[in-house]
């Protein structure tokens, strides 16, 4: 039995975890959000060893502070630009743990089976298996942002069929567990969950991937809610279902800001090969311009508006952008960034790497705010971005982008894409915009050809 | 009420709260907030601990131990990084320097 203190510095924790998450959904009561989140977690963690008889104290201790260093020095390494693989990381590791907390709780069930009924059992399942599909699909969509495989749908015969049978063997398996706990099945469950997490993952597209992350961080909160439930601990349920609540209505609006449905999403791919991008460069013919010509575009045009994308960021061209904002703004022109709600890898991605490189916020305009202005525009400069800007989203039922709101790039009276190379985009298709009699290419480093610019228009 | 009943109200209550308590988030904020959510499930380390605690066989005590490591690795390491994201938001100077 827990004390009544211990029960009630855990319900504190629980009601700082709500004003944490509270927190975190506006831009000025974030960092306190988060910063009361973590101070509970310590907490709760730390409650246990004031009112239980724990055996392996130095070991567990140990084991917290490495993983507690892995975490740290991860975290305080990672690049910006590497934020959603790292969220992805994270997740399935917590995932990973969950189920290996119920595998343990399973074994020391089985032998009190009968006292235990059947619904805490389940939850037991039920952690085994969704944490097991959380971490090993979570190591797949961070194979796919971290390019160590594909990012394109992965597909082949018999897949969905192959997934349903999966899906039936884990119920089998889970209804097994309730009738004869044990390892003999818990481990079973838990390995049928692996291969679950990596055919869920495989046939989602780079470009969805963040949607899927989202999705696999509200599993693995489920599953430490259901940990709580069979652990009698009030602070892993009301946590856990914090996160598996939040996170699926955070899935579902992203979702739709990128006029997308999840089941469209997840399963897309299995339905028919229509989200497969070509992945391929075109030889079709481009107009392809020097830094002085884009310079003299530039230099001349009244009103000007910049769409940064995930290339500017990885080229970490975001100073030099800047700097040539500045003299832009000197001669007289009107300059705006426009920021596409998924610019970047994931929702808010932009946001966050434009805010490393200290661009000034009151010049990011979000895209409802800057679409109608496209038409009046002389010149917009896309650096780095594709799909945000591809008209397919709007012109192309099947394209993997349908229905995605974009910037209207298209509108604009010249358009001047910083280009690495022909490659398409995270989403895997062209971009017609490309080859657009108003549209000039310069290619190489988003940097390098920045710099170019930057002198170029110096010297105007 | 019967115990399972106390805890479905809890479960059922918690899930109206996480729908509000976000329903109105930007989408600037999503990256940062699903990382703070993925922090705070990293609370299963509350879990691991508890239940390595009180393990004899071997086995399960090198499982518990690992399973402490992965959770305090999300815990932590979430924390850690929503905050560098956020921390950028916050130093908002106007036209600030390099």
């Amino acid at each position: 039995m827990i004390p009544t203190w211990a029960q009630l510095v855990y319900l504190a924790c629980a009601m700082a975890f709500i004003l944490a998450l509270k927190g975190l959904a506006g831009p000025r009561t974030a960092r306190i959000g988060n910063l009361i989140g973590a101070a509970a977690a310590v907490v709760a963690v730390a409650t246990p060893f004031f009112y239980l008889e724990l055996d392996h104290v130095p070991l567990i201790l140990a084991a917290v502070a490495l993983g507690s260093a892995i975490g740290v020095v991860g975290a305080r390494r990672v690049q910006m630009t590497q934020m959603p693989q790292m969220v992805a990381l994270f997740n399935g590791v917590g995932g990973g743990a969950a189920a290996l907390v119920a595998l343990l709780e399973l074994q020391e069930l089985g032998p009190h089976a009968d006292d235990v009924g059947w619904f805490t059992l389940a939850a037991t399942a039920f952690t085994i298996l969704v944490g097991s599909v959380s971490f090993a699909g979570s190591a797949v969509t961070f194979a796919k942002l971290q390019e160590l495989m594909t990012s394109r749908p992965v597909v082949f015969p018999g897949l969905p069929v192959f997934f349903a049978l999966a899906v039936v063997a884990g119920i089998v398996l889970g209804v097994l567990v309730v009738t004869d706990p044990g390892m003999s099945v818990g481990i079973p469950l838990a390995a049928l969950g692996l291969l679950l997490g990596v055919l869920l993952v495989l046939p989602v597209g780079g470009a969805d991937v963040p949607i899927v992350i989202s999705l696999l961080n509200a599993f693995t909160g489920l599953t430490v809610a259901a940990g709580g439930y069979v652990l009698g601990n009030v602070v892993l349920l009301v946590a856990g279902t914090l996160v598996g609540a939040s996170g699926t209505f955070l899935t579902l609006l992203m979702a739709r800001a990128m006029g997308r449905s999840v089941s469209n999403i997840l399963f897309g791919a299995l339905r028919g090969g229509s989200t497969l991008g070509a992945g391929e460069a075109s030889d079709r013919p481009v107009r392809s311009a020097g830094p002085e010509d884009v310079a003299i575009l530039l230099g001349y045009a009244e009103r000007v508006i910049i769409v940064p994308g995930y290339g500017l960021a990885v080229a970490q061209a975001q100073h030099t952008l800047r700097e040539l904002v500045d003299v832009l703004l000197t001669r007289g022109a009107r300059v705006d960034y426009a920021i596409h709600p998924v610019a970047g890898r994931m929702p808010g991605h932009m946001n966050v790497l434009l805010a490393e490189a200290q661009v000034p916020y009151d010049q990011l305009v979000e895209m409802d705010d800057i679409n109608g202005e496209f038409k009046h525009t002389d010149v917009v400069l896309v650096v780095g971005a594709n799909d945000v800007v591809n008209p397919a989203a709007k012109t192309t039922p099947g394209a993997p982008i349908y229905g995605m709101p974009i910037l209207d790039v298209d509108e604009a009276r010249q358009v001047v894409f910083l280009k690495r190379s022909m490659r398409p985009g995270f989403a895997g298709i062209e971009n017609e915009l490309l080859f657009d009699p108003r549209t000039s290419l310069l290619f190489g480093d988003a940097k390098d050809s920045l710099a170019k610019v930057l002198s170029a228009v110096k010297a105007l | 009420m019967s115990e399972p009943v106390v805890w479905l109200t809890i479960f059922l209550l918690s899930v109206f709260v996480g729908v509000e308590v976000i329903a109105k988030v930007s989408s600037t904020l999503h990256t940062p907030l699903m990382s703070g959510a993925n922090a705070i499930h990293g609370v299963i380390l509350l879990g691991a601990v508890i239940v390595t605690g009180s393990t004899e066989s071997t086995v399960a005590l090198v499982v518990g131990l690992v399973a402490i490591v992965l959770a305090a690795v999300n815990m932590i390491g979430g924390f850690v990084v929503t905050d560098r994201m956020l921390q950028m938001f916050v130093r908002r100077k106007p036209g600030g320097g390099k």
